[in-house]
């Protein structure tokens, strides 16, 4: 029988639409960055230097190049006997074929090749973030709180916060309220699309939910989870994260890489 | 293809002085990001053969690391593979390689147990490209018994660091010198040999029985008359590393664009172990003129004429001209090469001048310490 502790599933089907000529021939996690990398890359090398072996990359818009780029997933360690970096497009199925029409929608598609892997726990990822992070880390700090669902969030400038979606913490890190592009942000501590789900309860709610037109994580999971109380937690992250999802900060990151001493700096060892 | 490739990968050279300290000769870095080994074992599975051996000794733990997966050269099949052998103590012997036809020897089963017909052999110190296919097709239609690849030198070569060859009008060779006095000859044998499996493992065989170890001179030179021995002429470039004179021309030679495209934009490609270091990265003081910067490289200072290898540090000022500088190389500020090799994870200080002889190259060793930049 196979067991893995956590799995990684990567959302890379979206369109992108914001970054116009760029993603007309490709999807947007196949975008080049950095003079040598495409998107995809840092998720991807984020998962295998933390130490996970098992990639669910769910696939929709523009696959092609995408595809060839991960092939069976050798630049990444990512070529296993069991496990290892598997492709997910949406397929035909007896009843009820149909595209994945949202973000959650897209792993409930997928639960079977999720159960197969046997996983405690399963990390959503999105593939347009350019960033370093060990995601071992987040999961101590998932299972030390005993959590249901854990987001990683990150504090960004208090006048740019209404531009996030905004967690409002307890003393214990617990998260106790949502506010989706606030107005009058309360905190400044926003979601950078990243969760750990224990995947009993991510299941539960992803068949719960699966009449739900456009099932998507932020605007029906994450909610139906708070409402029944479940223990959400925002782990905070303090390091380099950017959504190169609109050409303005997908030509910001780019830029940032040749000051003299970077941000991002991808020479040190 | 029908052949089985083996790679002789075992050898060291006096003549390489301070560079092959730490390192054997098929594993001298080339270009910018290939080691040499890379030419023959790109050429192997360019010409599809799928089964390969490289027989290693001198510092094999240098070719070991660079060997550490075959899925670079795209062997990792099930069917053939690449296959490393360092000498090995057995129930019969526990020597050294005592020579090329000896480490064959030593290794008997490999050739044994392999069912293609025939065997190429190559060195891991030549920086050429050749289809062995073609070589073969040329084997079989001499109906030769030994085919040894060979370069007509340029007039006014030194060649007699070489073996030399002669032949008839057929390609057969009459006369075969190893590094002889007196170059007689401007037809040079490469170093690579297509020989039938079964010829070979007889020969072999019959080598090691008369207690003789080298391919050259026991084999090619003593069956010359015997045997149809063809020479095989290849058109291309074709270079071989055995001095710091011919490692560092042949580097130089990879600033010629003709070159440079040769093997690196016409098909076939050459292929290496890659690293995943980021783009060579230029600061606001550089300056760069007709030089190869690697990946993982940051550079502050000028820069021409030269070959810099991966992650090498430049500071602001420095000066780098007619040079290379091997991988992992941090060069303090105000630093002046010139026609110099920098040994690989030196760290150079500040303000130091490194000036060589256009006709005698310095090697630059440096183990200082190294602070965090």
């Amino acid at each position: 029988m196979i067991k893995k502790e956590m799995i990684a599933m990567l959302l890379a089907g979206g369109q992108g639409s914001r970054l116009g000529v760029l993603t007309a021939k490709v999807a947007k996690p196949a975008v080049a960055f950095g003079g040598k990398y495409r998107i995809i890359d840092f998720p991807l090398s984020n998962c295998i230097n933390s130490g996970i072996d098992t990639v669910g990359v769910l696939t929709q818009y523009q696959p092609l190049r995408l595809n060839t780029h991960i092939g069976i997933g050798i630049p990444w360690d990512l070529d296993r006997n069991v496990g290892g970096v598997t492709v997910l497009p949406p397929y035909e199925k007896s009843t009820n074929s149909e595209w994945y029409t949202g973000t959650a929608n897209a792993i409930y598609q997928n639960i079977n090749y999720i159960d197969v892997y046997n996983p405690d726990y399963v990390l959503i990822l999105s593939g347009d973030h350019i960033y370093k992070m060990d995601y071992e880390v987040m999961l101590e700090f998932h299972k030390a709180n005993n959590a249901d669902l854990t987001i990683a969030a990150m504090p960004v400038p208090i006048e740019e916060a209404s531009r996030f979606g905004i967690v409002i913490t307890d003393e214990n890190s617990r998260i106790t309220e949502f506010e989706e592009k606030p107005a009058n942000p309360r905190s400044n501590l926003a979601s950078m699309g990243i969760y750990i789900f224990s995947w009993p309860v991510l299941k539960e709610a992803l068949m719960k939910l699966s009449e739900q037109p456009g099932c998507d994580f932020g605007k029906h999971i994450i909610p139906y989870c708070h409402a029944k109380n479940d223990r959400i937690f925002a782990y905070e992250y303090n390091g380099y994260w950017k959504d190169v999802g609109t050409l303005g900060s997908y030509w910001e990151a780019n830029m940032e890489l040749i000051d003299i001493i970077p941000v991002f700096n991808l020479y040190e060892e | 293809m029908k052949a089985v490739g083996i790679i002789l990968a075992g050898g060291n050279s006096k003549r390489m002085k301070e560079l092959s300290m730490k390192r054997a000769i098929a594993a001298m870095p080339i270009a910018g990001s290939y080691r040499s080994i890379d030419f023959a074992l790109s050429n192997m599975t360019n010409s599809h053969i799928k089964k390969v051996g490289v027989f290693t000794q001198y510092n094999s733990r240098s070719l070991n690391e660079h060997l550490n997966s075959s899925k670079w050269w795209d062997f990792g099949r099930k069917q053939g593979g690449l296959f490393v052998f360092t000498p090995m103590i057995t129930a019969e012997n526990s020597d050294w390689y005592r020579g090329t036809a000896d480490s064959i020897y030593q290794n008997l089963n490999f050739l044994k147990s392999s069912h293609e017909p025939y065997v190429i052999i190559a060195s891991g110190d030549g920086v050429y490209k050749l289809d062995y296919s073609k070589v073969l097709e040329y084997h079989v239609a001499k109906k030769a018994d030994i085919t040894v690849v060979c370069k007509e030198m340029p007039a006014g070569t030194d060649v007699t660091r070489f073996g030399l060859v002669h032949t008839d009008i057929d390609g057969r060779i009459t006369e075969f010198e190893e590094k002889p006095m007196v170059a007689t000859s401007s037809l040079v044998s490469c170093g690579v040999y297509i020989v039938r499996r079964r010829q070979l493992i007889e020969m072999i065989e019959k080598c090691a029985e008369d207690d003789r170890y080298d391919f050259v001179t026991d084999i090619l030179i003593r069956y010359k008359n015997v045997k149809r021995i063809y020479a095989y002429k290849m058109d291309g470039y074709w270079s071989n590393i055995s001095s710091v004179d011919s490692y560092y021309k042949t580097n130089m030679d990879f600033l010629d664009k003709e070159i440079r495209d040769y093997f690196f934009r016409t098909y076939p490609e050459v292929y290496s172990k890659v690293d995943d270091n980021p783009p060579a990265k230029y600061n606001p003081g550089a300056s760069v003129r007709n030089s190869l910067v690697s990946s993982g490289c940051i550079i502050n200072g000028e820069i021409e004429n030269s070959i810099l290898f991966k992650k090498v540090y430049v500071g602001n000022n420095c000066v780098i001209k007619n040079s290379i500088v091997l991988n992992d190389v941090y060069i303090g500020d105000n630093t002046r090469i010139e026609n110099c090799i920098v040994e690989s994870r030196d760290t150079i200080k500040a303000n130091m001048t490194y000036i060589g002889d256009p006709d005698n190259i310095k090697i630059v060793l440096e183990q200082n310490d190294r602070f965090v930049m």
